[in-house]
């Protein structure tokens, strides 16, 4: 008892109420939707019923067992699964030369790099979302340019609004920063006596980079590509406001469900399909994590 | 032949001129240290030897081949780094295999090779740990490993033992040299520490704002110190005011503080001449003291001094005298009896001694 009041327990006490009232009791709500019934006008039935003097307890696997079964759910959920990876693929392609540049660039400028790179948050999400609307739309330049180089190889002009391509290239865009941080912060750390050493032991440059910088920014490309490609692949907005019929995700599908649907059930289930998949791929980051550098000399 | 050349060399950093028109010809087998204060230049001209940095002019030739403007990876030799520089991701197994495994060797004769090096720095237990889990002696040791696994022409160490205690530092003294001798491998080592380059070369180079000031074997350089800075640098050494007063063959005539003269037997008159001006070095440790007149006077210098301060060091006792005239005069006196030291008292007056050959005259 003696412990109880000591500053350790008294200063973990706000944010294990937070967790517990916005983690862990939604989490354990949904998990109890999923087995319910849905209800005739939407939502969920009660749970216990009188009907004819009989009493009716209104759990369920329907859900499950549709869910398992609906082609359309498991179209949605590969489709997010490739959407986020690739997004998170072209965030490292991407970010990675940027992370570099910045953290080789002189201590002055530095700051002023990283400024660039977080400016973007200043604005509203939706608003940037809209802006890239206009950027990929018909009139813009962009996509005349885009047009002109498909007509000179020989295809019909494409529409990139309101496509697949759109909804990547936004989820790119919006999270890059994401994937410069971590990387950034890495990458800053390098020691240059160790690219310098590899060189003096017969590296060449390129070598130094794959043997040496690469292994080492291992945890930073791990970090990056978690914070990508998780939230990438619970993304509702963007493929709502820039893609078509056939790049809807499985955040979609969750938030018809509960708002257009209605079918409380089914979208507790699908949150559960996804929940458990960021889940899976987490672990599966950690495990590489682990196994390539990263962890193991962490503590030096 | 020299196995490197180093013709000429300058460098500057915007207006900073740091290496100033360097020659040096290092002998194949030689432990060759480049001394000098921080900012002396010696670390850069280090890494020129490495390919680090080009110089501005002047050539450097390694066993013959220029090797001035070649990228790192092409020159034939390794660099010990002041931090070690090992890889973090990598066991120690694979960080001294890192240079083979860049050379393309057959696994057979890598795998071999390694494990011969790796039982040379007594590191063969250690093979499949990482960096992090080694000490700092057995972190130095792995870079050694590491350096000479592919048999480099030469090997540069910039201030290799900085980061260690003093008691490794001992060590790691014994065990360079004995490597150094059973590998045959030039070694070029560069620090600021002058115990380090008196013990270990078998020549070096004293550098001073990107100059040297003297190239010599450690006892010449030592004993005979040629510039101003060579003999302040270097240990401890007292620097009197001096005029040449006459010039009879090799021998000079010292008027030494305004208050001391004698004659000095040098090798080469050069451009000394009658009247001209510079001090007079001679080290602590040649000075002795007496409460009497010492009995042998023959060819030995004596003067009357009063004790001003002094130093126990254990194994010597450096006194500080002062002459008639105020000149200071430190002097070492080794702790040679059995019995307690009997120091001398502050104020005290005692007879000085030495033998002036034991100095040397420095020209202004």
């Amino acid at each position: 008892m003696k412990n109880f009041f000591s500053e350790k327990t008294v200063l973990s006490i706000p944010p294990l109420i937070y967790l517990i009232a916005l983690f862990l009791v939604p989490t354990i709500l949904m998990v109890v939707i999923a087995f319910r019934e849905p209800g005739s006008y939407g939502g969920v039935a009660p749970l216990i019923e009188h009907v004819n003097n009989t009493t009716r307890i209104n759990l369920t696997l329907d859900s499950f067992k549709f869910a398992m079964t609906s082609h359309f759910i498991w179209q949605l959920f590969w489709r997010s699964v490739g959407f986020s990876l690739l997004s998170t693929f072209c965030c490292l392609i991407i970010g990675y030369p940027l992370a570099m540049l910045i953290a080789k660039s002189k201590k002055n400028y530095r700051e002023f790099l990283l400024l660039l790179v977080i400016i973007p948050f200043w604005s509203c999400f939706l608003i940037r979302i809209y802006a890239w609307m206009i950027i990929l739309g018909p009139q813009s330049g962009f996509t005349h340019m885009i047009n002109y180089i498909v007509n000179v190889l020989g295809y019909p002009p494409v529409n990139l609004l309101y496509s697949s391509a759109a909804v990547v290239i936004c989820m790119i865009y919006i999270n890059l920063p994401f994937m410069v941080l971590p990387l950034y912060a890495n990458l800053e750390k390098h020691d240059e006596a160790l690219i310098e050493a590899s060189r003096d032991l017969g590296a060449t440059n390129f070598q130094a980079f794959l043997k040496v910088t690469i292994p080492l920014s291992m945890p930073g490309i791990l970090a990056g590509s978690a914070l990508v490609f998780i939230p990438c692949i619970g993304m509702f907005v963007v493929p709502e406001l820039v893609g078509n019929n056939c790049s809807l995700m499985i955040g979609n599908l969750i938030k018809q469900q509960f708002l257009q649907t209605m079918n409380w059930p089914l979208g507790s289930v699908t949150s559960i399909i996804m929940s458990l998949s960021v889940l899976g791929i987490t672990l599966l980051f950690v495990c590489f994590a682990v196994r390539f550098g990263g962890l193991k000399y962490a503590n030096k | 032949m020299a196995i490197l050349e180093i013709q000429n060399v300058s460098k500057s950093f915007e207006d900073n001129l740091v290496v100033n028109n360097i020659s040096i010809n290092i002998e194949q087998g030689e432990f060759f240290t480049l001394l000098g204060p921080s900012g002396c230049g010696k670390t850069t001209l280090l890494r020129m030897i490495a390919g680090f940095t080009n110089p501005d002019s002047g050539k450097i030739f390694l066993d013959g081949k220029n090797i001035t403007n070649l990228p790192p990876e092409e020159r034939p030799l390794h660099t010990i780094f002041q931090s070690f520089a090992l890889f973090p991701h990598l066991t120690v197994f694979d960080n001294v295999a890192f240079p083979l495994k860049m050379a393309k060797w057959n696994k057979i004769k890598l795998v071999s090779q390694v494990e011969e090096l790796l039982e040379d720095v007594q590191l063969t237990k250690f093979a499949k740990r990482y960096p992090h889990e080694l000490s700092g002696g057995q972190k130095q040791r792995v870079a050694i490993a590491r350096s000479l696994v592919d048999r480099p022409k030469l090997l540069l160490l910039d201030e290799p033992l900085s980061a260690l205690d003093a008691r490794l530092r001992e060590h790691m003294h014994v065990e360079l040299v004995k490597l150094q001798e059973e590998t045959g491998v030039t070694f070029v080592y560069v620090t600021h520490d002058q115990q380090e380059a008196l013990a270990l070369s078998s020549r070096m180079a004293v550098l001073n704002f990107g100059e040297i000031e003297q190239l010599d074997t450690p006892q010449a350089v030592y004993a005979k110190p040629k510039t101003y800075f060579a003999a302040d640098f270097l240990g401890k050494c007292n620097l009197l005011p001096a005029e040449v007063r006459a010039i009879t063959n090799k021998t000079l005539t010292l008027k030494v503080s305004d208050i001391l003269e004698f004659d000095l037997d040098i090798e080469e008159v050069g451009e000394i001449k009658v009247g001209g001006k510079g001090w007079y070095a001679i080290r602590p440790e040649k000075i002795k003291a007496n409460r009497n007149m010492p009995t042998e006077v023959e060819d030995i210098f004596t003067a009357k001094a009063t004790t001003k301060s002094y130093y126990y060091y254990g194994d010597a006792t450096l006194y500080e005298f002062t002459l008639a005239n105020g000149t200071k005069l430190q002097a070492m006196l080794s702790n040679l009896r059995a019995t307690q030291p009997n120091f001398f008292d502050n104020e005290q007056e005692v007879i000085v001694s030495f033998d002036p050959q034991a100095g040397n005259f420095l020209v202004e």
